[in-house]
């Protein structure tokens, strides 16, 4: 195949919390952009990152675009393989219900097995 | 080898602009090609030509500028986070070009490795 129609594993690993920094909101438009790539597109979101998805995110108490419906869309995108750490969410009192898109829950030594499939790993 | 480097913080609060650049210069010195640096986040800082360090601290973007200059290294700023934190064309130091994050994921795919400098 010729570098062109190459495809790749992407990866990108989302660990900061949803608001607080801009981390999560650009990491979100990289992976939008991304998908016009038809790349081999997963998500994973560790540590802090849980809270991203976390259902019911209130922003106007602090002036910020709620960014959270964007997540909804990316199913639209043809991004869906979405995997959370399984430990993150038992040390924050979350379950999968809490979730706001369909997620697949892992083991963070499963997530780490993926991690090392990966052709590019990018990391926010 | 072909790597593509992404930095993720802008330059002197964090050290992830040095350790990209340091590395980047490595690899040079080793053979390697550095296929990109892509700039994101508070990396887009380590673009503008207003950066003024006291004389006797590095200087990260002419640092940068000088690896452009002497081995064609692609220097690539977000534009969509540049333009959020002031950086444009009119302050943009040589070596440097503004372009979209679409030249993040190219340099994903045309890397044979791709290292992300950040937190």
């Amino acid at each position: 195949m010729d570098e062109a129609g190459q495809i790749k594993k992407f990866m990108y690993v989302n660990r900061k919390a949803p608001y607080g920094t801009i981390y999560a909101l650009e990491s979100l438009e990289v992976v939008l952009i991304a998908a016009a790539f038809d790349q081999d597109v997963s998500l994973v979101f560790m540590d802090d990152g849980v809270y991203q998805l976390k259902k019911g995110h209130q922003t106007k108490g602090i002036e910020v675009k709620n960014f959270q419906p964007t997540y909804r869309a990316l199913d639209d995108y043809d991004v869906n393989k979405l995997y959370v750490e399984q430990e993150a969410l038992a040390a924050r009192g979350l379950t999968e219900d809490d979730m706001c898109v369909p997620v697949q829950v892992m083991p963070r030594a499963e997530i780490g097995r993926l991690m090392a499939e990966q052709d590019v790993v990018l990391s926010f | 080898m072909k790597i593509g480097i992404l930095v993720n913080e802008g330059p002197y609060t964090h050290e992830a602009s040095d350790s990209a650049y340091l590395f980047a210069r490595t690899a040079l010195e080793k053979g390697h090609e550095i296929q990109r640096v892509f700039f994101y986040h508070d990396g887009v800082n380590n673009s503008t030509r207003l950066t003024e360090p006291p004389q006797d601290d590095r200087h990260i973007v002419n640092r940068w500028s000088k690896l452009a200059q002497e081995h064609g290294v692609d220097l690539v700023v977000c534009v969509a986070a540049a333009l959020r934190r002031g950086i444009k064309d009119d302050n943009l130091a040589p070596g440097f070009r503004i372009s979209g994050l679409g030249q993040l994921i190219e340099s994903g795919i045309k890397s044979d490795r791709f290292v992300t400098f950040g937190d």
